[in-house]
């Protein structure tokens, strides 16, 4: 097996290539779905900026319309002092400079809770009409950034994935190849003398998978360690930027030892299917 | 035991080696096929062991059409059809009796049976001596007697040679000759494609003769060409 070491050194080091950027597009892709359904939980809230000096008729109307509407699970009032108040809470150090304003230039708003993101559309498009109301704010805007971004995300890594995987199969194949040709002579005895060709092909395949899963080890090492050496160092900071977390490697170690494992073993077999097709077809 | 019907065959470059070749073959027969190089003998012993598809006709061995087979049943038909060839092709890292017990370990064979058999079998062709021999430490006659042996240790009812003497001074060949005449007398009906003209002429076989890819003559107890008898 050892007789070609470049080949077989070569056919590890792609796949553990393939396997390692599949597991940074697949780390990126989680931590993004992280982020999205962190920020569905912490944005299910729609604010609605209220113009200046409502009568409150004109208040009560629109409380009455926004209570009347499915989904809707709270309606708190803000005055604009109550907001000046929670801005200064989240500027904290730098809430001095809110010291120097003469008039409070925040408006009044009332903070919708709803129980279901899905239900904001509909409301904002309700509440937008309505008397009296300024402007609606809430964060679908940023989720569906994200979910495009992940898409972007996803679908360039499946076609570097995909390419890697085609090359490292041809590397494969060429490896089992050499291989293959060396038992030339063996494989045609057999033939003659009524192998099968599962019975032919059995170690060879054997090779291969042999050869994606010394790759499949190889990638999970480097991705694992990297990753958690990352995600040590970065994930407060992270968390201090964007205000998410990212997936914690010791929760997908598993799932991503078992993949890593499965698709080296994969294409170490088709690799070798690939070299034999031509040899057994006679 | 081989049944041949109008059987034709065209290689895909255009090339048309057999045309319209019938022949049958009894079970226990011996046979020679004879005819100069390009004849069509090697396309029909290809034709015979499935390593190439049939363009016409229909191919019988054993009461089972065989004119097409999934490639998945090829191994299946081989088993049934031992072959010996000129370059003997035995593995040059295995001894005398593992180049015949691979044979047996090939189709599943058990252990105890490949124990029992090889050696039975090398006795058959006289080479229990030699059965840790490897194959550079012996003469040819010796080698193709391995093959042969190996050929032969699954039991197939048909046994194809091809040339199988045509590496081998005279001496060894009818020493080789014994061995498959033993082997005939024993049931198993034998094929032999050769261009030995005083083996076939001394057999007194049945000869079927190729020409240009048509079948020419098949003649009981025949010589290796039609001669005009001595005065």
């Amino acid at each position: 097996m050892w007789r070609n070491r470049g080949m077989g050194i070569a056919s590890i080091t792609s796949i553990s290539a393939v396997l390692m950027i599949l597991g940074v597009v697949l780390i990126l892709v989680l931590s993004i779905n992280n982020a999205v359904l962190d920020t569905k939980l912490k944005f299910d809230e729609i604010e609605v900026f209220l113009v200046d000096d409502l009568p409150n008729q004109s208040m009560d109307r629109i409380e009455e319309a926004v209570k009347e509407h499915p989904g809707v699970l709270s309606i708190i009032f803000r005055s604009k002092e109550q907001a000046l108040e929670i801005m200064k809470e989240e500027w904290a150090d730098e809430a001095y400079l809110l010291d120097g304003l003469e008039t409070n230039p925040l408006p009044d708003s009332y903070i919708i809770k709803v129980n279901d993101i899905e239900y904001a559309d509909g409301l904002v498009n309700d509440v937008k009409t309505l008397d009296g109301v300024e402007e609606v704010k809430y964060y679908k805007d940023v989720i569906d950034k994200l979910l495009i971004f992940a898409g972007y995300i996803q679908f360039g890594g499946i076609l570097i994935i995909g390419i890697l995987v085609f090359i490292s199969v041809f590397i494969i194949s060429n490896t089992i190849k050499i291989t293959v040709s060396s038992r030339r002579r063996e494989i045609n005895i057999m033939k003659y003398v009524g192998a099968t060709n599962g019975y032919i092909r059995g170690p060879f395949i054997m090779e291969g998978i042999f050869l994606g899963i010394i790759g499949a080890l190889i990638s999970i090492v480097i991705v694992y360690f990297g990753y958690q050496y990352f995600y040590k160092s970065m994930n407060e900071k992270l968390y201090d930027l964007f205000t998410f977390y990212l997936v914690d490697p010791k929760l997908i170690f598993t799932d991503l030892a078992i993949m890593f494992g499965t698709i080296g073993a994969g294409i170490g077999a088709l690799g070798s299917l690939v070299s034999l097709k031509r040899f057994l077809n006679v | 035991m081989i049944k041949l019907v109008n059987i034709s065959k065209e290689y895909r470059n255009g090339v048309t080696a057999l045309y319209d070749i019938n022949m049958e073959i009894q079970k226990g027969e011996f046979v020679f096929l004879v005819g100069s190089s390009g004849a069509g003998k090697s396309t029909l012993i290809k034709l015979l062991l499935k390593e190439e598809g049939i363009t016409r006709g229909r191919m019988y061995l054993d009461g089972a059409d065989i004119t097409r087979v999934p490639n998945r049943r090829i191994p299946y038909i081989r088993r049934k059809v031992g072959v010996v060839f000129q370059d003997f092709r035995l593995l040059p890292n295995k001894t005398v009796y593992e180049n015949v017990a691979f044979a047996m370990e090939i189709i599943g064979a058990r252990p105890r049976e490949i124990r029992r058999r090889v050696p039975l079998i090398l006795s058959m062709v006289d080479l229990s001596r030699k059965a840790s021999s490897f194959p550079d430490q012996l003469s040819g006659g010796e080698q193709q007697r391995v093959s042969i042996a190996r050929s032969i240790v699954n039991n197939p009812p048909v046994l194809i040679a091809d040339e199988p003497t045509g590496n081998l001074d005279p001496d060894t060949a009818d020493e080789i000759m014994k061995v498959l005449v033993d082997i005939n007398n024993r049931g198993t009906t034998i094929v032999m494609a050769t261009h030995a003209r005083d083996i076939v002429n001394k057999m007194k076989k049945r000869v079927i003769a190729l020409e240009d890819g048509r079948l020419v003559r098949d003649e009981e107890k025949g010589g290796y060409s039609i001669e005009i008898p001595n005065i």
